[in-house]
């Protein structure tokens, strides 16, 4: 089962419930904790793994063998991201814009082009006190994350609990770590900011046809207009975690709920059983 | 005019509550929210709406079925895993084209998306320039060069001093379209660990692209032991620590009265943010 943690507002905390939710399931089963949130991964801080393995992620952008090349401009008409310049006598490459869709080397009458990797990004994994840990980090200055985030979501298969830490926002990089999970939980705060966007959220993961619950973080905060939302929207609140300043310094070493207040865990244990309640019960309905 | 970003790299750490309040100080600007996927700073200045446009970028193939001999080609060749059962996954479709181009039949069309809108508002600080994505949609970096651009031209048009602009989260493609060609950048970052390390790699990013910054700490007092970490980070790298906000409910109050922090209440992190002002605005670049 495949649990994506989100939220339209960054900082409310989605990493600190992805990482809970993890700890206080992998006595009990296999867990493995995915962070795509690449260009700002967090989970490592608190789940602190021993890495053991790294792999470069590469875009295939085009080298042109000028050798070859009759400076026809095939190549920079197909390039719909204007990767490609053709002059007179030399072709311009500009690999930072290219997105890697192969179109100039395929359709290049020439076979004048090439392609060759160029890094954009790592995916790292290791182990994190018997949690399967799997991250992706966005080169700094690099763009696109979307190619990074797809190499991590490479490993959300197998069986046991996957649970994958996502972007905050709504646009291509959240699509991109959201679609295929089975379940998502959206972390909001009960203020004008953390309504705003978790109304945003839902409609993105609605789009996704995706089912979702809302964890309600420094509850006691602001007012109580998230609440009347989800009453509205159907939408179950999962889980209320207070507003409390033991938490906050806890989070602020890069120490979850889980380990920090252990007591925590049941609730987190709870969490996960009725989102597998809702995930059987879809995948029975959908089955009949 | 000096155009001012504000960043933070991690979501939560005030950003947008004090890009709120600046407005209410600053004279003679223009304001852009550049979080053009989830935009929260229209809630402090209230705006009203005077020019809404749509935003169209970048297109989805579509495949005519009658048309299609089921061939299997652009399958095989599409590179984003966009095509299954000979429909298109607009989600996953990046627009490339290569598909279009290779189809031996003609079946396949490019249509332009409509990626989402933007808006020229006035609020009673200045004007605002603002504009929300489509959901789910890509290209949220072009809509915050359009929103830049934007800004700028109000700014040129009535002479104005400043463009300050709320940044999106992160270090990715619409945080380097907000921050390529800025005079200056502010990072406000929070004494957590996670703080921390979102900073670092957003300054990364400024200093790749060759933009001053400052950092502001926000809620400061919630672990000194990090703050001065902070500081002692940001003495080595040679940049200076603009302000030490601490932390106080009345930012959060602030908020849902839908209200700048220093127009509700006078305590130590409204001058705090005055003296974050009267710091940031002389920032050369």
């Amino acid at each position: 089962m495949i649990i994506a943690v989100a939220s339209g507002k960054g900082g409310t905390g989605k990493t600190l419930v992805a990482t809970s939710l993890a700890l206080s399931l992998k006595d009990s089963r296999k867990v493995r904790l995915l962070d795509c949130d690449v260009e700002e991964p967090n989970a490592h801080i608190f789940l602190r793994p021993v890495i053991t393995g790294k792999e470069a992620v590469c875009i295939q952008v085009p080298k042109v063998d000028e050798k070859k090349c009759t400076y026809c401009g095939k190549c920079a008409e197909v390039c719909a991201y204007n990767a490609l310049a053709v002059l007179p006598d030399r072709v311009l490459v500009f690999p930072e814009l290219c997105h890697g869709c192969g179109a100039c080397s395929y359709l290049c009458p020439e076979e004048a082009i090439s392609e060759q990797g160029r890094e954009t990004g790592v995916v790292e994994w290791g182990n994190a006190d018997g949690i399967e840990f799997v991250q992706g980090r966005l080169t700094v200055g690099e763009a696109m994350a979307p190619p990074v985030i797809r190499r991590v979501k490479e490993q959300a298969d197998g069986n046991g609990v996957v649970i994958i830490d996502i972007p905050p926002g709504t646009s291509c990089p959240v699509v991109e770590a959201v679609k295929d999970s089975d379940f998502c939980l959206l972390v909001t705060e009960p203020t004008p900011f953390g309504l705003n966007d978790l109304v945003l959220a839902v409609e993105t993961i609605r789009q996704l046809g995706i089912p979702c619950g809302v964890v309600l973080n420094r509850a006691g905060v602001g007012d109580n207009k998230v609440e009347e939302y989800c009453r509205k929207e159907n939408i179950p609140i999962m889980l209320t975690i207070p507003l409390d300043t033991e938490i906050a310094r806890l989070y602020s070493k890069g120490i979850t709920l889980a380990e920090g207040m252990p007591q925590w865990r049941e609730s987190f244990g709870q969490l996960f059983d009725s989102i597998k309640e809702t995930v059987d019960e879809r995948n029975r309905s959908l089955k009949r | 005019m000096r155009e001012i970003v504000v960043l933070s790299g991690k979501g939560g750490t005030g950003k947008t509550s004090i890009v709120g309040s600046l407005a209410a100080l600053a004279k003679d600007k223009v304001l852009a929210d550049c979080d053009v996927d989830a935009a929260d700073l229209h809630l402090l200045l209230k705006p009203s709406l005077k020019e809404k446009t749509e935003f169209w970028s970048g297109q989805t193939a579509v495949i005519d079925e009658e048309k299609c001999t089921r061939c299997g080609l652009c399958q095989e060749l599409c590179r984003f895993d966009a095509i299954k059962d000979y429909t298109v996954d607009p989600v996953a479709c990046e627009g490339c084209g290569f598909c279009f181009h290779i189809c031996p039949v003609d079946a396949i069309a490019m249509e332009e998306n409509l990626s989402g809108h933007w808006f020229i508002a006035d609020t009673k600080y200045g004007p605002l320039v603002h504009a929300r994505l489509g959901i789910a949609q890509e290209n949220s970096g072009k809509l915050v060069a359009q929103v830049r651009q934007k800004a700028r031209q109000i700014a040129q048009e009535r002479n104005l001093d400043y463009i300050l602009s709320d940044g999106p989260l992160g270090i990715g493609c619409p945080v380097i379209s907000s921050l390529s060609g800025a005079n200056a950048a502010l990072l406000v970052t929070e004494p957590t660990l996670s703080g921390i390390h979102d900073l670092e790699r957003v300054l990364g990013v400024c200093r790749h692209f060759g933009v001053t910054a400052e950092v502001c700490i926000n809620k400061y007092d919630l672990n000194e032991e990090n703050t001065r970490r902070i500081e002692g980070y940001c003495a080595d790298q040679g940049i200076s620590v603009a302000a030490r906000i601490p932390f106080d409910n009345a930012v959060t109050e602030a908020m849902v009265r839908g209200k700048p922090v220093v127009e509700y209440a006078s305590g130590r992190v409204s001058q705090e943010i005055e003296k974050l002002w009267d710091g940031i605005s002389g920032i050369r670049s």
